[in-house]
């Protein structure tokens, strides 16, 4: 192993456990919280970290920590919903471009495409302010923009694994589609769509954050790490500590996410990496 | 294919974004539950208020009625008023429209700025320092959401040391932190579309037959590769300035700027839903036009794209 494939080694194994952590306390929060998430206590409003308050207090004296705990909830519930809602659309359209073909398939990847082309944020707004504001409609706006990505590379996996021996094998000896796509296409680009879940699980996570930052996602007094950086904003003088740990958090795990999925696509297509 | 026919394909191509994004809007507002007029009218308006509500909408005429209006308007320019102020939508957004122009223009020049450098620079060096500070810099710009890029800025170079405003707008001082928030993040996707350019240009057979010619290293790598590798950055950097359209809403509402992003919002969080579809359908003009110039002109700057 060359000096550099240690390091990315070291760096997935971090990224993981971080991962790993994170997850466990979004699960374990109402145990693992020191104090209650959304319980005032207007004696001790912003209070710097320190006893008591581990990371401080916000402007209604609740504390910073368990809100962060608690805010790690709506960014992981967020970005499984999404991701599940994307992969899932993006699989149906992608095998269906991809087998069908034809005007179907022009027809199907012109309206991806199209989607594709817009800013991410600016298309979740639009999406949300039909749908109105919530957690719900996030996850299902953040599901809808998230599936062309798959349904690009679900078809082309498709067209590529389509043409493969063992596939003609399977169509010369009668092997209806529906079971050639369950035994052989789909266990054949899973790989692949694995590395682009983690990719926009990190996606979705910042969406998340920023749609609640905008009011338009988390609806308070939920705790969001978007929410928790909106009312940070209002007391930059009075709390800088509000304004920087949600923040880092936040970049950790998107951070985190970010190399999961770049060692996985080094691992699953040692060809793709940046070694050139 | 020559260039004429690639470029009428390009502008067809362009003319049904524009009106598949024109009808999609039209008819999702609609079809979405809740009728305009009830939410502007509250819950103990009259049935005669509402149908007067109605009236001033337009939404009491056939669905065909209304889209063929919605449609003519378009064509000439004109996106409805606004159900709040009462003001032409097109009004209120070109107002808006020079703030959130120069927020997104200063903000790619100081992404390239940072990005084209350090780009080159792991390119040519690659393995060095400088390539692995490279990548853990677009990894962070990838991983740092730029509101809160702009809130920790602020926190340093507002609070902390106080050398550019808090809040406020108006003049340059006002733009040099978000436009640097929203570059930073861009700078990250510039840097590596950078190096990859840098790489495979150095990689080519004209640079081997530089080099035998007896060119100096720095004539081939800064005159022949950078030329040819700057054509995919400076395409990459057109979309990303679309992409600075969506991201200023945020960074707007962060520095509290009165751009583009202000207005929309605002029109969300009062349910104002002319200027909502108005809004939208503005915003997906400019964006599809950013991209079809960028493709002409990635099209003139590289001739062999138009025979694919």
């Amino acid at each position: 192993m060359t000096k550099r494939t240690v390091r990315q080694n070291r760096l997935y194994i971090a990224a993981v456990l971080y991962l790993l952590i994170l997850g466990a306390a979004a699960v374990a929060a109402p145990w693992i919280s020191p104090h209650n998430p959304v319980e005032q206590d207007l004696e001790a409003r912003l209070q710097p970290p320190g006893k008591g308050h581990l990371l401080g207090t916000d402007n209604f004296g609740r504390d910073n920590f368990s809100r962060i705990i608690y805010g790690s909830r709506s960014a992981l519930l967020v970005g499984i919903i999404s991701v599940s809602i994307a992969v899932s659309v993006g699989m149906v359209i992608g095998l269906w471009a991809g087998l069908v073909r034809g005007m179907t398939e022009s027809t199907l990847m012109l309206i991806m495409d199209s989607i594709l082309s817009f800013p991410t944020i600016l298309l979740a707004i639009t999406v949300v302010s039909f749908l109105g504001y919530g957690l719900t409609q996030v996850m299902i706006a953040l599901g809808i923009i998230y599936s062309p990505v798959f349904a690009r590379l679900v078809r082309a996996e498709t067209l590529s694994i389509k043409t493969e021996e063992y596939v003609e094998a399977a169509r010369a000896l009668g092997t209806p589609w529906l079971t050639i796509i369950f035994r052989h296409i789909i266990p054949n680009l899973l790989g692949k769509v694995v590395v682009q879940c983690s990719i926009t699980f990190a996606l979705s996570v910042v969406a998340e954050a920023s749609l609640s930052y905008l009011g338009l996602g988390t609806q308070p007094p939920t705790p969001s790490w978007g929410l928790l950086l909106k009312d940070a904003r209002n007391y930059l003088i009075q709390a800088p500590w509000l304004a920087v740990y949600p923040g880092i958090i936040l970049a950790f795990t998107v951070l985190a996410f970010n190399i999961l999925g770049d060692t996985l696509s080094e691992r699953i297509n040692p060809r793709l990496s940046r070694n050139r | 294919m020559n260039f004429a026919l690639f470029f009428l394909k390009r502008l067809l191509r362009l003319l049904a974004t524009l009106f598949l994004i024109s009808t999609i809007v039209f008819f999702v507002i609609r079809v979405i539950p809740g009728d305009p007029a009830l939410v502007i009218a509250g819950i103990d308006a009259s049935p005669g208020e509402i149908e007067a509500i109605r009236a001033t909408l337009g939404t009491d005429k056939p669905l065909a009625a209304q889209y063929f209006s919605w449609m003519g308007s378009l064509l000439r320019f004109d996106l409805g008023e606004s159900l709040m102020t009462r003001q032409p939508v097109m009004k209120l957004i070109l107002q808006r429209l020079p703030l959130t122009l120069s927020l997104a223009f200063l903000g790619i020049i100081i992404g390239m700025l940072i990005a084209v450098p350090l780009g080159v620079l792991s390119a040519v060096k690659r393995w060095s320092f400088w390539d692995y500070f490279g990548m853990a810099f677009s990894q962070a710009g990838i991983a740092i959401p730029s509101f809160w890029l702009g809130i920790i800025l602020l926190l340093i170079f507002a609070v902390r040391i106080p050398i550019f405003p808090l809040f406020g707008s108006g003049t340059l001082a006002h733009l040099i932190l978000p436009a640097l928030s929203l570059g930073f993040a861009r700078a990250a996707v510039i840097l590596r579309i950078t190096r990859a350019a840098m790489v495979e240009e150095l990689g080519k057979e004209y640079i081997i037959t530089a080099r035998a010619k007896g060119l100096t290293e720095k004539l081939v790598k800064y005159k022949h590769a950078l030329k040819n590798a700057m054509i995919p950055v400076i395409t990459i950097s057109g979309i990303q300035f679309g992409y600075m359209l969506g991201g200023a809403i945020i960074i707007e509402q962060v520095f509290s700027l009165p751009g583009l992003g202000r207005l929309f919002l605002t029109g969300i969080y009062q349910r104002d839903f002319t200027l909502i579809q108005g809004g939208v359908v503005f915003v997906a003009a400019v964006f599809s036009f950013i991209n079809f110039l960028v493709d002409i002109l990635y099209s003139l700057l590289n001739p062999r794209i138009t025979l694919e």
